[in-house]
């Protein structure tokens, strides 16, 4: 069946843009690993302190944007102390907007009721440091107030004084925290992930390595559906629902196509590989 | 004249997994300076990379090769972000950090966008049912398609829990299986390097 | 972002969108405008967060340790050369002895060790362990189809031939997510578009 991809490309916009201008607000429901990540920050007594890493840049900040609002407003609403830090290079700006969206949304201060602690380079070697000493790591906030100036860090210094992590991340960061904070430092741990790794996750949450899992911009609408806010995961819901449908019929086009005219056989099943033998 | 880094690979990677068993704090300390040290060895290669990006499109400018006024823009952003930012600092309100809002993240952002495109061309034009292997994965693939959206919810209200089944047993099986086998892939590459066994990161001799 | 910084974005958006016509010069100065100012960022936030307070100042501070690094990072650089290229190996078995060292304790106790005891529980209760018995099926059958060290014959290709059908499952899981996860970005890039450049939709 030949369709000239440009038809296809012009299908999948209009799939974009029509539920963007004309909403039609279909339901969402919270899945049970998004609810098990949304009770784990509930349950937390109000003054528990969270460590917050979020590292996204703007290529995939549709996805964990959204979610790294709708968390940190759970965070707020329950009275936690988010410690927020980034280890993305391009984050700070998005991560300092995030705090200003859900701090002014919930009425909340910085150093009083959170504290952002910017970016800091080298990924593994932070989260391995962040075990031992977070001053050594971040001397000061991102604004360049040391830390030992902030009362709400006093006292706060290393994995032990947090009894919950929170990873909202797009990359083998996760992974690290997952090894680092949560396996070898015993930490009760949330991740927030991209739809592209989530799948990935599922054995750590089987094992108790993560307590919740918030998978790409359907899981962050989720979340936003269950903290009754309404951020751009849930605007974008019904232009998710368009494109996905449009790209199913595509492929079944496709298929039916090609099964109507003849070319294509059922071959039965296709074999396993043969081993080396060595 | 491998011979010494050979060494220096045994020493440093020996020692860094000594330190996991060691929590004493001034064994920790070391492991931070060790890192830290390789970070600037890595900040040292984007370096390299960027000098080498540099050379490519500056002997195409220099040359007139056929599409050379492009490697002109690569090379006069590469020249503006890098000396704007050294000097400047790439902080909210710096110049670097205005133009990577206005430039580098659309850009990045609508590069990854394409994909949406490409893909629903490349699932049209190439995903077929053409054994039962290939049918499985098909089916599995518009099930959750459908299912994990809103959309497959108000259809039917069985989407959720059987691709919450999906994930839960059959897929969390295979990714740990999977997992399991990258692990050990990882532990016994690892362990090739440190040993001296896999020298091949060393290049030619 | 002001007007003005909306607009730039919104015009490099669509020169890159543009390539899904074809190929042409608006497509091609955004993507190399990309390149080179993408390159440029990664240099400016490494010397800003790496080169400058470990090396830069701690020098200046008196800290000869220092020196070290500085080193090892001049030997990489040494790769320009094709005479010199030798010397760069100390620096780069440096890198790769630290991570390589980092790695086997990290692998064996979070993906190794986690993941057997999780494999080996009993069953859940009740029709749960139905689910269970398939999870463990599933994970001892993909292990037995990447298993290329003894042909998949006899029992061993039995198995392997299951495990092949938990991989399609889940691979068809993640290309399902995998398209979400494209439109999402597309989503967002529209989301502006309209919403942020053109103002069709109310602001968020």
């Amino acid at each position: 069946m030949a369709l000239d991809r440009r038809i296809i490309f012009v299908l999948i916009f209009a799939a974009t843009a029509l539920p963007l201008l004309f909403p039609v607000n279909l339901p969402i429901t919270p899945s049970p690993r998004v609810r098990a990540a949304f009770e784990t920050v509930d349950k937390q007594p109000p003054g528990t302190y969270v460590l917050m890493s979020l590292d996204y840049e703007p290529d995939i900040k549709a996805e964990l944007q959204p979610m790294s609002i709708a968390v940190l407003r759970h965070c707020f609403r329950k009275g936690l102390k988010p410690v927020v830090l980034t280890l993305y290079p391009a984050a700070p700006g998005l991560v300092e907007r995030a705090l200003a969206i859900a701090s002014a949304a919930e009425g909340k201060k910085r150093n009083e009721d959170f504290v952002f602690l910017g970016y800091k380079s080298g990924s593994q070697s932070v989260i391995l440091g962040l075990g031992e000493s977070i001053r050594t790591m971040f001397p000061t906030d991102f604004w360049g107030t040391p830390l030992n100036k902030i009362p709400m860090m006093k006292g706060k210094n290393s994995y032990a004084d947090f009894p919950l992590v929170i990873n909202l991340s797009g990359s083998a960061i996760a992974d690290y925290y997952i090894r680092i904070a949560a396996t070898r430092y015993q930490r009760p741990m949330v991740l927030g992930a991209t739809a592209v790794m989530a799948t990935d996750y599922y054995p750590y949450l089987s094992s108790g390595q993560i307590l919740g899992l918030i998978g790409g911009m359907k899981g962050a609408a989720e979340y936003e559906k269950l903290m009754d806010i309404t951020g751009d995961a849930r605007r974008g819901m019904d232009a998710q629902s368009l494109i996905h449908v449009t790209i199913a019929i595509l492929v079944l086009l496709g298929n039916f196509a090609l099964f109507a005219s003849g070319g294509l056989r059922p071959m039965g099943s296709g074999g396993s590989r043969e081993g080396t033998g060595r | 004249m491998r011979n010494g880094p050979l060494l220096v690979t045994f020493a440093v990677g020996a020692s860094l997994v000594a330190i996991f068993f060691i929590p004493h704090h001034k064994v920790q300390e070391a492991q931070s300076v060790l890192l830290d040290w390789a970070n600037v060895v890595y900040a040292f290669a984007l370096i390299l990379g960027s000098l080498s990006l540099w050379a490519s499109h500056q002997r195409k400018v220099f040359a007139r090769a056929e599409g050379w006024i492009y490697s002109l823009v690569t090379l006069l952003a590469l020249a503006f972000v890098t000396v704007a930012g050294t000097v400047q600092g790439v902080e909210e309100g710096t110049l670097v950090n205005k133009y990577y809002n206005m430039v580098n993240s659309p850009l990045a952002s609508t590069m990854f966008a394409l994909l949406a495109f490409f893909i629903a061309s490349a699932a049209f034009r190439a995903f077929r049912a053409r054994n039962a292997e290939a049918t499985l994965l098909l089916g599995t693939a518009i099930v959750m398609m459908i299912g994990r959206v809103s959309i497959g919810e108000y259809l039917w209200h069985g989407f959720p829990p059987v691709t919450e089944w999906l994930l839960d047993v059959p897929n969390l099986a295979a990714k740990r299986a999977i997992a399991l086998g990258i692990g050990l892939g990882a532990i016994s590459t690892a362990l090739k390097i440190i040993l001296g066994i896999d020298r091949s990161y060393l290049g030619r001799s | 972002m002001n007007g003005f910084e909306t607009w730039v974005a919104a015009i490099l958006t669509i020169c890159v969108f543009s390539f899904l016509y074809r190929d042409n010069p608006l497509y091609r100065f955004a993507e190399h405008l990309f390149v080179g100012s993408a390159a440029g960022y990664l240099l400016a936030v490494q010397y800003q967060n790496v080169i400058k307070p470990n090396v830069v100042e701690r020098i200046a501070g008196g800290n000869m340790v220092a020196f070290i690094p500085l080193a090892m990072g001049i030997l990489v650089l040494a790769r320009l050369s094709d005479k010199a290229t030798p010397v760069s190996r100390w620096a780069i078995a440096f890198y790769v002895g630290i991570y390589s060292g980092i790695a086997i304790p990290a692998y064996m106790q979070a993906q190794i060790f986690a993941q057997l005891a999780d494999a080996v529980k009993p069953f859940e209760p009740g029709w749960h362990a139905i689910n269970s018995v398939l999870i463990l099926l599933g994970f001892l059958s993909v292990l037995a189809y990447f298993f290329f060290s003894a042909p998949h014959k006899g029992v061993h290709g039995f198995a392997a031939r299951i495990g092949i059908w938990f991989l399609m499952i889940a691979f068809g899981a993640s290309f399902g997510y995998t398209v979400m996860a494209r439109a999402s970005l597309l989503i967002d890039r529209v989301l502006f578009l309209l919403r942020d450049a053109l103002h069709v939709l109310p602001p968020a």
